[in-house]
């Protein structure tokens, strides 16, 4: 680390903390045992600020900021767990599960899935929004994976691995608004794509099932959440 | 002109559009305009062409070709009508001349009809508020519109190539 | 170029148009245009030929006249008589009468309050020039601004000239212009751009269209202002590519500014260099938001990112970016020419200057205007805008598109300005103003933006994603008469949570004109709901027997 970093000295939850000042409020929450829920941010992957659960107030701001793209600054006031943004936590969740089909029973990451747990970890008790149902299809065309779009959150995890630890870029997203879907290459089936590695990373980066290994059944596919830390730490080690 | 010879002509059109940006990725929506503009649509051919010559990769190339709702991966009709939906349009009858054009010509919104000779297309806003409600058809502004006047004028601007 | 070499050309066009006794303009805005204009144009020109008037009249195109209703609009020496609806058949009658009497069916009274109410600053020069000409905008003391800038100004006394002139920026936000030229100007950078940002999504506002098509000089020459001012060597016009006319004569006019050194390296013989080049929109309303437009110029999906950072210390490739809209940039060179003081004393206490709106919808005037701030929505609506087609009942006037809210009869005497429209749960926005009448019903409105938003949002952030499609929903149960009271709870509650958890402008707002229209007219909903009638007789809704079981 270069001297020239500057260090910023800031409150979280009435606590107080040191920081650099490259480092988001998440990072420095973490790094302090201040749990703030996510379901789009990975370690070892660039931020994208999109699921929304990672929202903090920062006083003197009307407006609720993700804490994994907001840097620090000298002096701010976060609160990350009030009860105005844990109900705005639990009604995104709830977004989350009427917008496709999340049905844990008979889901192959059921008791491994990020999107079950964090509806423990809000106190999800129901989702009172209308359900919206839609018949989506599941790509199983390719030999070792399966990508169930009933599943996906759509929170690009798996396009992000695929380009920036991969190299590959065969995911990506179509469309727009709640039309939104993961695609391989040019919206071709999976199993046709030229451009796949067959790497896996995006199977085990993905937070519920919408991605799994092909022949898993119910509550048999558990993903290798070590697998992204440890080859960012490597590839960092090589540099 | 045999059909190669005109591929080819086409293909050198948007070759200086990527020329004329340096092969830069940041060109890729002007590339995508331009192959629009020269093919009429973006069919997967030129999307994996122009992925080469941009270094783009494909899966993004089609995320983009995908947003944005200028571009059409389809091949659009001899003729399009494209109806504006903009608000002054909309309180001023669009519902009804929408339910005309399909009525009359058997043609749904962002769909071409089956002889290809008609595409209805929708857009946000044309611009053209002060004579909602307003259609382009082929390319000219019509405003002030009615369901009795769209369907005449659409059933003559097809009618003109038989 | 030294300013006597340009203002020369500006007198010699002058003094050629004046050798004419009558200067024919003909506007050749997109409406007229649409209403056959150009044909007018080509045979008011054959008429002079024969009969023999061409060593006395001059015919034109001009930018837009604003009375798009009226068109297409042929004006005589800028005003002496005004024509509107004129048809090519008119054109012998018009030059037959041109020393005479005006054509008495066609003649439109200069004098009306459309014309006669209105301060024009951004559109001073629309409908008055040929916009495909320079010499015409040279001869309206075009770029004098700008040479003024770049040879009497330090680059902080221009941004103190905005700081003072209390413009705010006209694209919706309304944010200082001048507190935000000085922000990029501070930023560090080995570049920095200014962005123009033409994406005009709002449905029902059309004034940088307008304005492009009428006066692109007057951008140019805007946008090379605000580029000395912060810093700048390069700049970007971001249009929408459904805009064929404007790009054209905008592309034009870049070309005539390099041409003659008003783009370029070393601008005016002075240290400054900057270009400007255009970029195409593609359709999506969600690239008028600022980091998203960057995303589109960099050739991605045009989804937005959150700020801060904000572009003016991180934008276009990260380095620090201007952007303001058409019309912001339309009064800078105004400002500088006429003062700053000028400028601030017209309109009111936080909203200074003037405000171009597009009437549209059911107005007898539709077109385009610039009032002062502050002036009353019943002015705009029933005095310049004629009132309502066939005399129908006034109902709301939409402002600030799917941003914005519906504003009932009992706010026709506010003032518009950034605050008061704010407070009735509404914006500016970029200025289209949508007035409806009685056969307007409020809960249809509501759901015909919330199509919009759910159709425009990007799809990046779960609460705008899944929350607009949500509202729809239940907007399309009340409007079918399918609703409950605990539907409607749902709807408020999800515009709280869209409104507070999206990631950018589209869905912090997109539950505006549903929150406004539940505000002022929620009777209307109720009548959907408890009734199953729709009051204005447009929703559909059909009634079953109830089932006897």
């Amino acid at each position: 680390m270069s001297s020239s970093v500057k260090i910023k000295t800031l409150t979280i939850d009435e606590r107080q903390v040191g920081a650099r000042e490259d480092q988001t409020i998440l990072d420095v929450a973490r790094e302090n045992g201040i749990k703030i829920p996510t379901l789009c941010s990975l370690k070892g992957l660039s931020a994208y600020g999109g699921c929304r659960m990672c929202i903090v107030e920062i006083a003197g701001t009307p407006k609720l900021l993700p804490s994994c793209m907001t840097t620090v600054e000298e002096g701010m006031v976060v609160t990350t767990n009030s009860d105005r943004i844990k109900k705005y936590r639990r009604s995104l969740l709830e977004l989350y599960f009427s917008e496709r089909n999340h049905v844990c029973s008979v889901c192959a990451t059921n008791g491994y899935c990020e999107l079950q747990s964090m509806a423990q970890e809000v106190e999800m008790t129901h989702v009172h929004f209308p359900y919206m149902y839609p018949q989506l299809d599941i790509d199983a065309t390719h030999e070792r994976f399966i990508l169930d779009h009933n599943r996906c959150i759509s929170c690009t995890r798996c396009v992000r691995v695929c380009d920036e630890i991969e190299g590959a870029h065969t995911l990506d997203i179509k469309d727009r608004g709640i039309d939104i879907r993961v695609i391989t290459d040019l919206d071709h089936p999976w199993g046709e794509s030229e451009t796949c590695t067959q790497c896996g990373k995006c199977v085990h980066v993905c937070p519920t099932g919408a991605l799994i290994e092909r022949g898993k059944s119910v509550g048999e596919m558990s993903k290798r959440k070590q697998l992204l830390p440890y080859l960012t730490k490597m590839r960092e080690a090589h540099e | 002109m045999n059909e190669a010879a005109s591929k080819d002509k086409r293909r050198k059109l948007v070759d200086a559009t990527m020329r004329r940006y340096g092969h830069s990725q940041y060109a890729l929506i002007e590339t995508l305009h331009s192959v629009q503009e020269v093919y009429g649509f973006l069919d997967d051919e030129n999307l994996k062409y122009v992925s080469d010559a941009l270094r783009v990769p494909l899966s993004k190339i089609y995320g983009v070709a995908t947003f944005y709702h200028f571009f059409t991966l389809k091949p659009q009709g001899d003729h399009t009508a494209v109806l504006c939906t903009g608000t002054a349009c909309y309180i001023k009858g669009v519902p009804a001349i929408l339910s005309a054009i399909r009525n009359n010509f058997s043609v749904e919104a962002g769909e071409t009809r089956e002889d290809g000779k008609l595409s209805l297309l929708t857009a946000r806003c044309i611009g053209s508020c002060g004579l909602s409600p307003a259609i382009v058809l082929d390319g000219e502004i019509a405003g002030q519109i009615t369901p009795e006047i769209v369907v005449d004028r659409i059933g003559r601007m097809i009618q003109n190539d038989a | 170029m030294t300013p006597e070499e340009f203002k020369k050309i500006g007198e010699t066009h002058q003094k050629k148009r004046e050798a004419f006794k009558y200067n024919i303009n003909v506007c050749t805005a997109a409406a007229c245009v649409s209403l056959q204009s150009e044909k007018v144009k080509d045979e008011l020109a054959s008429q002079v030929k024969e009969q023999g008037k061409k060593e006395s009249c001059r015919i034109s195109g001009t930018g837009c006249l604003g009375l798009c209703a009226s068109g297409p609009l042929v004006t005589i020496n800028n005003g002496q008589a005004l024509y509107g609806g004129v048809k090519p058949g008119d054109a012998a009658d018009i030059v037959k009468s041109i020393d005479k009497k005006p054509v008495k069916r066609l003649e439109i009274p200069a004098d009306m309050p459309f014309f006669a109410r209105q301060t024009k600053i951004a559109l001073e020069h629309c409908g008055n020039t040929d916009p495909e000409v320079l010499g015409d905008y040279l001869a309206l003391e075009g770029y004098e601004a700008l040479y003024n800038c770049l040879t009497t100004m330090q680059p902080v006394e221009v941004i103190d000239t905005m700081v003072k002139s209390g413009l705010r920026g006209r694209g919706g936000g309304g944010y200082p212009v001048g507190l935000k030229w000085s922000t990029v100007h501070k930023a560090v950078g080995t570049k920095k751009f200014v962005i123009c940002n033409a994406d005009e999504g709002d449905p029902g506002a059309f004034m940088d269209r307008s304005m492009l098509e009428s006066d692109p000089h007057s951008i140019v020459e805007g946008m090379a202002i605000a580029g000395y001012a912060v810093g700048a060597t390069h700049g970007y016009v971001y249009i929408r590519g459904e805009y064929p006319l404007a790009i054209k004569r905008l592309k034009a006019a870049i070309k005539q500014a390099e041409r003659q050194g008003f783009l370029g390296k070393n601008i005016c013989g002075t240290p400054f260099s900057f270009d400007v080049e255009i970029r195409l929109g593609a359709g999506a309303f969600v690239c008028g938001e600022e980091t998203a437009l960057i995303a589109s110029i960099e050739g991605k999906r045009g989804t937005p990112r959150p700020r801060p950072p904000y572009p003016a210390q991180y934008g276009l490739w990260g380095f620090p970016t201007l952007i303001n809209n058409v019309e912001t940039f339309a009064n800078i060179s105004p400002i500088v020419r006429k003062g700053a003081d000028y400028y601030a004393s017209i309109g009111t206490e936080r909203s200074k200057g003037t405000k171009v709106f597009a009437l549209a919808g059911s107005i007898n005037n539709t077109g385009l205007i610039e009032v002062p701030m502050g002036i009353t929505l019943r002015e705009i609506v029933f005095e310049i805008g004629g009132g309502i087609i066939g005399g129908k009942k006034f109902k709301a006037v939409q402002t600030g598109g799917p941003s914005g809210g519906c504003i009932p009869d009992e706010y026709l005497d506010m003032k518009v300005d950034y605050e008061s429209l704010a407070q009735v749960g509404s914006i500016m926005g970029s200025g289209g103003m949508i007035v409806m009448d009685e056969t307007s019903c409020m809960v249809d409105v509501a759901k015909y933006f919330m199509d919009f938003c759910r159709s425009e949002s990007c799809g990046k952030c779960a609460p705008c994603r899944v929350g607009t499609a949500q509202m729809y929903n239940l907007l399309n149960l009340i409007s079918e008469g399918k609703a409950t009271m605990h539907d409607m709870e749902l709807l408020e509650e999800l515009c709280d949570v869209v409104r507070n958890t999206s990631l950018c402008g589209l869905g912090q707002t997109a539950a505006n004109p549903v929150l406004s229209t539940i505000r002022f007219f929620r009777d209307e909903y109720l009548a959907h709901i408890k009734d199953k009638k729709c009051p204005a007789g447009v929703c559909v809704i059909e009634h079953k027997e109830e089932a006897v079981l």
